[in-house]
Formats: structure tokens, C-alpha cells, sequence
């Protein structure tokens, strides 16, 4: 029988490096499938709502500029948000063209900026913010997590574990709240608001640098205390789980060493589910700092997108989700392609 | 089963608090009748004022009584915590369940609807659909939350009826000759309850959660109250510079302990349903007798 399944899988290597090549473009397909439904949907989301959107926003441009538009301004706001007067597969026709040429339109309240160019500006903000934070937050929760599940029962585990669950249900902006009053305000510690020191020049100076990361403390820290907890409570519980198991006892019983067993036997095991849940969490890196942007007024896509919905801005509301949407998406495939790539057991499905 | 599932003090803290909550949404205006408050009335001659006095947790800016609001917000809250479980629950079971049982080409379209919305970025979604439908209440909060709230509960329904779908007394009904629907919500959808209970709290909190979050973000109407909108018209008044802290601590300290309670429920009860979760402590349970001895005998 061992036999077999060994001789079975050394003439199975190379078809079993095709099914995993397979799988890998299925998944490209769902991912394709799913930007073009987040697309579609960025269509039709003005159209369903009441009233006329592009009507609505063509007024206040005019208003806000305080000149009429021109014919072909005119056109390209109609092709994004709705044309009363035309059917809508033409619409539709027209709305992919002008998102194929990567133009979302003008942003009303900062007339008349492209809003890509906006985005532009908030992207790098916000990947760098989020992207540190949630790997920091993973590796540390997961790290305390596999402590306290390891030595359950303990001193340790029955404080940690009830705090983290009492910590991961305060909500996050309040926590934020608090951190900025505390140590912003109270304490003066850190800048209250702001991405970086507005009288240095960005650029790749140190003192820029610098102003970055004082001004980015404060959100960093509260992102990764109130992300910490979900990490540590699933990782605590999946080393609970995998310490029963008959492999570490043996691991154990041969004498190794305490961290080695952890290390080695137990963890490598238990961190799959997080790990899953961690690929899911980087997709999340450009739209999830929403609440943390707005509290500390950082300027990124998330305080992009809070304003434009506070002025009714719907280009830049738009654009904003579209490039949330396709981030997510990217970020999934290619967590996805590591995953299968790395864990040789993975089947479809699972 | 049902000792046990009180015995542990996790799942009994949880549902007292939980209890506690769900009371004081349904009595709470009474209760407020009873305590001679208002959450409307302004007393002017208590304006900011902190906990003392006729005011037992403070006034706002503008005189209101805190305590009074947040008893009224209880209602608020745990309605749009409620619906908007109901709602995702729902949905998730309507997905979920047919996915797993039926497998096949019903499986892969379900599964196909269930990770676009999985992958869909639901907060930004939410603001952008609030930001078009002007001025939402708390029934249109609940209910968007609730519709972009299912995918993940959808799979863990479905991966669990892929599993009863193919026990042998399912298999039995089908043979005998049942029909399909009522196999699916008959025969295989009672053996998920105990599933669906903890979804639905965790449905719950974070629908409240949820709320609280775009009620900050200044999406909700302000004149509907619940811990939300306190916390955000205390944000807005500048009440966290100011350090008027019984203004802005109370409403997020009902939230996380609601979300504590919820979460202790479902800890309570994975360590039932999972007794590898539960953790034997051969080291503890010594002194803990001894202690107990010495407590009997001091008694």
C-alpha cells in the first residue's frame, strides 16, 4: 500500500505539477470573473440609486467651477454616472472604454483635479501605513498566541486570553479616540493629525523620513493593538488543539526540547488557518484603515474616500472603491498563488 | 447538555450580560419613565456637567442626561444589531446550506456568489451605497449591513451540510423517498442550529459593531440614538479633547461588553462542543481543593 501511493506519486510528480498550474489559472478566472462583477457593479450603482446622478453632478461641477462645461466634459461624466437619454448597453459600451483609457472622471471638490491623480496620492500613504501594521500584528499575535495556547491553563494564558477578549471587543475608532487624547493630546507625544510635518518637503530626506514615522506612531500602534487580538485568540486556540495530537507527544516523548517541540512540531501546524486568514487580511490593507485615517486625519485612500462621501463627491466615491476592489482582488491571487505553491497538500476547495 | 452548557461561567457571564442588554432594550424607555429622565431634555442648569447629582453618569454639551441616553441607545443599538443579524443569518443559510447539500453545479455557482462578495471590500461598499441613498435610518443601516454581512458564515454553512449531507440517515430519507427542499430544511438544516446560534451572535455584535463604526463616520441619522451616534455627537462636540471621558467611555463600554459577552457564549461553547479545547489542569486543581478546604474550614 505505501508502496503504491509512493510509486503512485513519483509518476504523479510532473501531471501533479500540471493540476497545481490548473488550479492556479481556475482561480485566475474567479479573480477576473470577480473584477469584472466589482466593475459592473461600480456601474450600475449610480444608475439603481434614485434620481439622476449625473444630473446631480454635473449641477454642482458647474456650481463649483461657475462655468458651463464643455460638450465633452459633459460626455465623459455622462458615460460614468448615467446618460437619462441613451440605452444602457451603450452605456455600458462607453464605461469600460473610458475606464480602459484609466479615466474616473473629475472630482468635484477639488475641481478640477483628475481623480486619479488623487488616488495616486493616497495609495502610497495608506500600503505603507497598513501593509507594516497588519504584518506586525500577525506575527506578534500569532507569536503570543502560540505561547498561551502552549502552556494552557497557565498564569499567562488565563490573563492574556480573557483581556484579548475584552480588547478585540472595544471598537476600533474609540480605541483610536482614546490613543489620541492620551498621548496626542494629554501627554503630547505625537502630532494629532496629518500624514507628515507640513513644512517639509516630501521627498527621500531623512528629516521626511522621520516626520513620517513620528507622525505615523500613534495610527500604527492603534491598528496593531486592536488587530492583535483575532491573530492571538485563533492561534491560541489551533495550538490547543494540535498539542493533543500523537505526533507531540511522540516529539515530546523522544526528549526534545520545549521550544523546539513548539517551534517545530505544534505551530508549523497550528498557523494554517491564520495564515489563510492572513492572506485575506492583506487584501484588505487599502480599504481597512478607514476608521484609523479618519481619526488621525492621515492621508491616505480611506480619508480620500470619508471626505468624498462628505461632500457627496461621487467620482472620487467611485474611484475609491473601484481601486479598493481591484487591490483586494490582486492582493487574493497573489496570496492564493503562494498558498498553493507552498502547501503541497492544498486541493480545490480547500 | 444543557447543565453543562450553564456550568461553565464563560457561557453564564455571557448570556447574564446578553440578558442584561436585551432587557434594557425592550424596557428601556419605561425604565427611563421610572427614573424620571429623559434623554431629549435639556437641563441647562447641568451643562457638561460630570457624574453627580441629579445626573448619575453626567450631562452632554447641552445638558442632556447621559445615563438616560444610553439606556435609550440600548434599543437603538440592539435593534440594528438584531436585523441586521437576522438578515446576514438568513442569507447565509439560504446560501450556504443548498451549496453544500446539493454540491455539483448548484455548489460551484453558490460558491462562486459567496467569495465575490467575500472578496468585496464591505465597509467602503457600505459608505458608498449610504452615501447615495441620503439620509438612512436605522432600518436601512441594519439592513445594508446585513446584506453585505453573510459570505462568511455562508461557507462555514456550507462546508458543515457538505459533511451531514452525506450521514447515512440523510442518505436513508432521500432513499425513502423525500423531497429535496424538505430534506435540506427538515432533515439536514436542524443539525446545524447549534452553528447558526453562535453565527447569528457573532452576527450580532458585529452588526452593532458595525453601526457604531458608520455612525462615526457620520453616515447614520443623528436623530436616531443609539451608543453609535453618542459616541459620535461626542466626537463631533469635541468631547474627547475636552475630557468630559463620561461622555464618550459609557456608550463604547456597553459595546465591548456586549461583544465580551457574545464572544464568551461562543468560547463557552466551542470548549463543549470541542473537548480539546478544554484545557485539564493537573496543576491547579490541588491547590485549588486546598484552598477550598481552608475555605470550608475558616467557614
Amino acid at each position: 500500500m505505501a508502496a503504491a501511493t509512493l510509486a503512485a506519486a513519483a509518476a504523479a510528480r510532473p501531471a501533479g505539477t500540471h493540476r497545481r498550474w490548473g488550479l492556479l489559472g481556475r482561480r485566475l478566472g474567479f479573480y477576473l470573473a470577480a473584477a469584472w462583477s466589482a466593475i459592473t457593479l461600480n456601474f450600475f450603482l449610480p444608475r439603481l440609486m434614485p434620481g439622476d446622478a449625473s444630473g446631480a453632478i454635473i449641477a454642482k461641477l458647474q456650481s463649483v467651477s461657475g462655468q458651463q462645461m464643455t460638450p465633452s466634459q459633459l460626455e465623459a461624466i455622462q458615460k460614468i454616472f448615467g446618460d437619462p437619454n441613451s440605452n444602457l448597453f451603450a452605456q455600458y459600451a462607453d464605461y469600460l472604454k473610458q475606464l480602459a483609457h484609466l479615466d474616473l472622471g473629475i472630482s468635484i471638490s477639488s475641481y478640477p483635479t483628475p481623480v486619479s491623480d488623487l488616488l495616486w496620492q493616497g495609495l502610497p500613504w495608506t500600503l505603507l501605513l497598513v501593509g507594516v501594521t497588519t504584518v506586525v500584528a500577525f506575527l506578534l499575535g500569532t507569536g503570543i498566541g502560540a505561547l498561551a495556547g502552549w502552556k494552557a491553563g497557565s498564569r499567562f494564558d488565563t490573563i492574556v486570553s480573557p483581556l484579548t477578549i475584552f480588547t478585540s471587543a472595544i471598537p476600533y475608532f474609540w480605541t483610536a479616540l482614546l490613543a489620541l487624547w492620551l498621548f496626542g493630546f494629554r501627554l503630547g507625544w505625537f502630532p494629532l493629525s496629518g500624514g507628515s510635518d507640513a513644512n517639509i518637503p516630501s521627498g527621500f530626506s531623512p528629516s521626511f523620513v522621520l516626520s513620517v514615522l513620528r507622525y505615523g506612531a500613534l495610527p500604527a500602534a492603534t491598528i496593531v493593538f486592536s488587530a492583535l487580538g483575532g491573530w492571538l485568540l485563533g492561534m491560541r486556540n489551533m495550538t490547543v488543539t494540535t498539542v493533543r495530537e500523537d505526533y507531540v507527544l511522540l516529539a515530546q516523548a523522544k526528549g526534545l526540547s520545549g521550544h523546539r517541540v513548539l517551534l517545530r512540531y505544534a505551530a508549523r501546524n497550528a498557523i494554517l488557518p491564520n495564515f489563510t486568514g492572513f492572506a485575506l487580511a492583506l487584501g484588505h490593507v487599502v480599504g481597512g484603515a478607514l476608521l484609523t485615517e479618519v481619526v488621525f486625519n492621515y492621508p491616505g485612500i480611506g480619508y480620500l474616500l470619508y471626505s468624498s462621501v462628505q461632500q457627496r463627491d461621487y467620482p472620487v466615491m467611485q474611484g475609491v472603491f473601484l481601486i479598493i476592489t481591484l487591490t483586494v482582488l490582486l492582493a487574493n491571487l497573489l496570496a492564493d498563488s503562494v498558498y498553493i505553491l507552498l502547501d503541497p497538500r492544498i486541493k480545490e476547495g480547500a | 447538555m444543557r447543565t453543562a452548557f450553564l456550568a461553565s461561567w464563560k457561557v453564564r457571564f455571557g448570556l447574564g450580560v446578553l440578558v442584561f442588554f436585551l432587557l434594557l432594550a425592550v424596557f428601556g424607555p419605561w425604565l427611563n419613565h421610572l427614573l424620571g429622565l429623559d434623554p431629549q431634555a435639556n437641563d441647562t442648569s447641568a451643562i457638561a456637567r460630570p457624574p453627580g447629582g441629579g445626573h448619575p453618569l453626567g450631562t452632554d454639551q447641552f445638558g442632556q442626561d447621559i445615563l438616560a441616553q444610553i439606556i435609550a441607545g440600548a434599543r437603538g443599538s440592539m435593534y440594528v444589531g438584531l436585523l441586521g443579524a437576522a438578515v446576514s443569518t438568513t442569507i447565509a443559510i439560504l446560501v450556504g446550506v443548498p451549496a453544500g447539500y446539493h454540491g455539483g453545479r448548484v455548489d460551484g455557482a453558490l460558491t462562486f456568489l459567496t467569495n465575490i462578495f467575500l472578496v468585496m471590500p464591505v465597509l467602503p461598499l457600505i459608505m458608498i451605497v449610504a452615501g447615495y441613498l441620503q439620509g438612512t435610518g436605522l432600518t436601512t443601516i441594519a439592513l445594508i449591513i446585513g446584506f453585505f454581512g453573510w459570505p462568511g458564515g455562508a461557507r462555514t454553512l456550507r462546508a458543515q451540510s457538505m459533511s451531514i449531507a452525506s450521514r447515512d440517515f440523510v442518505r436513508a430519507m432521500r432513499m425513502l423517498g423525500e423531497r429535496g427542499r424538505r430534506l435540506v430544511f427538515a432533515e439536514v438544516l436542524p443539525h446545524l442550529s447549534g452553528l447558526i446560534a453562535s453565527m447569528f451572535l457573532g452576527a450580532m455584535i458585529g452588526s452593532v459593531m458595525a453601526e457604531a463604526g458608520l455612525a462615526f463616520l457620520g453616515i447614520t441619522d443623528p436623530a436616531s440614538i443609539s451608543w453609535g451616534t453618542l459616541i459620535q455627537s461626542a466626537q463631533q462636540q469635541g468631547a474627547v479633547l475636552r475630557g468630559m471621558w463620561w461622555w464618550f467611555v459609557p456608550p463604547a463600554l456597553c459595546i465591548a461588553l456586549l461583544g465580551t459577552a457574545a464572544a464568551m457564549i461562543n468560547f463557552g461553547v466551542d470548549e463543549l462542543a470541542n473537548p480539546k479545547l478544554r484545557v485539564a489542569r493537573p496543576a491547579r486543581t490541588p491547590r485549588r481543593t486546598r484552598r477550598l478546604a481552608q475555605a470550608g474550614g475558616n467557614r
